[in-house]
């Protein structure tokens, strides 16, 4: 298991920019948003938290079809269904390693990308623990859709047209919560909604996608 | 003789094919009088004038949204378990049924919505399911459509749709924890007519009658898709053969 | 101790590739599976594997029926067309991580027999078709299990290393092992036993499989 997760992460960080990746899509979206509304400060302070949580979601979803698919192509899904390791706990090594890969370094990049966009004070907290929280359920959502979409023509497109939906609730309650600390609100509410969310996943989807991966072995 | 008889295609042909033209007839007398009654032979609402009618395609088409998700969720979980390739073959055949449903849901919503929020779509929870539900179809549909082996592609959607599910279920109480609406309370009162609700039996009575022939047209169309789709199966069971 | 296939057939896509496989192995054999191509010997391989579900019949390993998926499968080890080596990877690396999840312990001297030490810390990408094929072979050799299944084992293999890999074959059904394997050419094994696979006409058997052929649908 051990083995498994440290390969994994080698294998992130050797192939073509790795996490970087990621973390460069997540700054050019957020990026864009003050050239696509305007530099007022009131207005960006406004829908950061909002901006944040998108680009945290799409920067998650980039590296999301290789996630399988190498494994795949190569022949590496035969060796490891054959293996010990029952395949639900080889997509729930995948999915924490994909999360250590992309969701991490968003949620330590996120607070320097808030003061551009000037997040409130009172948010920053917030922000990092909702996304902290929250960005798990978007790796283990997505190692799901990614388990359906192995092989598919096209796979890329049709993960982010089936994934993106799943998104919505985690989205919703993660952004709730830092824009509610940001109005100087109390955020407990949305975050504890989503922590329970993201459990929830963790415990589910892995399921979901080993049925999916025995499905592709055929 | 138990209700897994008609799983096997033979007999589901058979018995639809006979079923059919009966379900299609039922659904044209029943769906025509029901428009025809509720646009034409109903009066104004005192507020909302004649736009009122849109009631009549509205409700029904979301009654069917949403049921139609529902029945797919079974169909496939049939399959899950007992591998019956009719039942996998229904959910395939509903899926854009259910989708184009939701559309006109979403589209006569919006209509009716102009008039009386001055808005063509205001970010309210039940549209924003619905929306949000359009998109369920569409990755359901789409995912249908790029797998190759028949097999396949029914276990995989059907993964798909217990996950949608779920997440559809979650969506919804996310949604409105998001934001409060502006569409009225539900739909389930105007099952009880009665001096405390909003909607008076005149407007009732048609309505009860249009939601019977839209899920009888469901039904016919979903039989009539079946078939098609158990044909096609055939086709390529016979080219394989062949080949 | 023996492989024990009884009346198997598989089924894909409503297309029979084989039908009625009887065959039995026992400890110390090995086994050459040939036949036209097409005839499905790949699939057959990985139907005993328990990659692809058989449509009848039954495989019995050790006394062991192929129902019981994990004791099965602990007992087999499967090569494909595919080597599963990750080219991000050292060649020490790729194995290392078969031999962890795998639980095995000779990792030293199959690195020896296979003549990968003197390229340990090259990266996988940099190394030749027979290299990478000499790799993946390798993973077979460590994992130490009885039956060995190898899918044309020996291409892209100069002559001396194929020796060499006979040897191990030899050496592995000496002690007891048992090996299955899909080739075309000769292995110079000492004692192998051939099985023939004939090229089979779909028509045969699929009616009584496929409910989309079988009954009366006039």
């Amino acid at each position: 298991m051990i083995a498994l997760l440290i390969r994994e992460l080698r294998l992130a960080l050797r192939s073509g920019g790795g996490a970087g990746l990621g973390l460069g899509f997540f700054l050019i979206v957020v990026m864009l948003v003050p050239f696509g509304v305007g530099p007022n400060q009131q207005t960006l302070g406004l829908i950061a938290p909002g901006i944040l949580w998108i680009g945290a979601l799409l920067a998650s979803l980039l590296s999301l079809d290789r996630l399988f698919q190498t494994d795949s192509e190569d022949g590496t899904l035969d060796i490891l269904a054959l293996s010990p390791m029952p395949l639900e706990q080889l997509v729930a090594v995948k999915a924490f390693a994909h999360w250590l890969t992309t969701g991490l370094p968003l949620v330590i990049m996120a607070p320097v990308l808030g003061l551009t966009l000037n997040l409130p004070e009172s948010a920053y907290i917030w922000l990092i623990a909702s996304l902290a929280a929250g960005t798990p359920a978007l790796s283990f959502i997505g190692a799901a859709g990614a388990a359906i979409t192995v092989g598919v023509k096209r796979g890329g497109l049709l993960l982010s047209l089936l994934v993106l939906p799943l998104y919505i609730p985690t989205l919703i309650f993660g952004a709730k919560a830092t824009s509610l600390a940001a109005d100087g609100l109390d955020p407990m509410p949305a975050f504890t909604l989503m922590a329970g969310l993201t459990l929830f996943t963790i415990a589910l989807t892995p399921f979901a996608a080993a049925k999916a991966l025995r499905t592709h072995l055929t | 003789m138990s209700i897994w008889e008609f799983a096997n295609p033979v007999r589901f042909m058979r018995l639809s094919g006979r079923v059919l033209p009966w379900v299609t007839g039922l659904a044209l007398l029943t769906l025509l009088p029901a428009l025809i009654w509720g646009f034409f032979l109903t009066p104004n609402d005192a507020r909302q004038g004649a736009t009122v009618k849109i009631i009549y395609v509205h409700v029904p088409t979301a009654f069917l949204a949403i049921n139609v998700y529902f029945m797919m969720f079974v169909t496939s979980l049939i399959w899950l378990i007992r591998r019956h390739h009719v039942s996998a073959l229904a959910a395939k055949a509903a899926a854009p049924i259910g989708a184009v449903m939701t559309l006109i849901a979403l589209i006569t919503g919006a209509v009716w919505g102009q008039p009386m929020w001055g808005t063509w779509w205001v970010w309210d929870p039940r549209l924003t399911s619905f929306l949000i539900m359009f998109i369920f179809y569409i990755g359901y549909i789409a995912l249908w459509a790029a797998i190759d082996d028949a097999d396949k592609a029914a276990d995989l959607s059907a993964i798909l749709c217990m996950i949608g599910s779920v997440f559809a279920i979650i969506s919804r109480y996310a949604v409105n924890f998001w934001s409060q609406g502006l569409h009225q309370g539900t739909s389930a009162p105007l099952i009880r007519p009665g001096e405390e609700t909003q909607v008076s039996a005149v407007f009732w009575q048609p309505l009860m009658l249009s939601i019977a022939g839209f899920f009888l047209l469901f039904l016919a169309l979903l039989l009539l898709r079946t078939r098609t789709e158990i044909r096609n199966r055939r086709i390529n069971a016979l080219r394989a053969r062949e080949a | 101790m023996s492989l024990k296939l009884t009346s198997l057939s598989c089924l894909r896509g409503g297309r029979t590739i084989f039908n009625d496989i009887s065959l039995e192995i026992s400890p110390g054999e090995a086994v050459l599976l040939r036949g036209p191509n097409g005839a499905g010997k790949s699939t057959l391989l990985r139907v005993i594997a328990g990659l692809i579900p058989a449509a009848n019949g039954k495989i019995t390993l050790n006394d062991t029926p192929f129902t019981h998926r994990d004791d099965f499968q602990s007992q087999l080890t499967y090569a494909g067309h595919l080597d599963a080596i990750k080219p991000q990877l050292t060649v020490a690396e790729n194995l290392h991580f078969w031999a962890q999840l795998f639980n095995a312990e000779n990792l030293t001297q199959t690195m020896d027999d296979f003549r990968l030490t003197e390229i340990a810390d090259r990266p996988a990408h940099a190394c030749s078709a027979g290299q990478k094929r000499r790799l993946g072979l390798a993973r077979i050799a460590v994992t130490s299990r009885p039956l060995w299944l190898l899918d044309e084992p020996t291409v892209s293999l100069d002559t001396e290393t194929t020796a060499r890999f006979s040897a191990t074959i030899d050496a592995h059904c000496a002690a007891g092992g048992m090996a299955f394997i899909a080739t075309h050419i000769d292995l110079g094994l000492t004692a192998p036993r051939t099985f023939e696979m004939q090229a089979h006409k779909p028509s045969d058997s699929a009616p009584e499989h496929d409910p989309f052929l079988k009954g009366d649908w006039t």
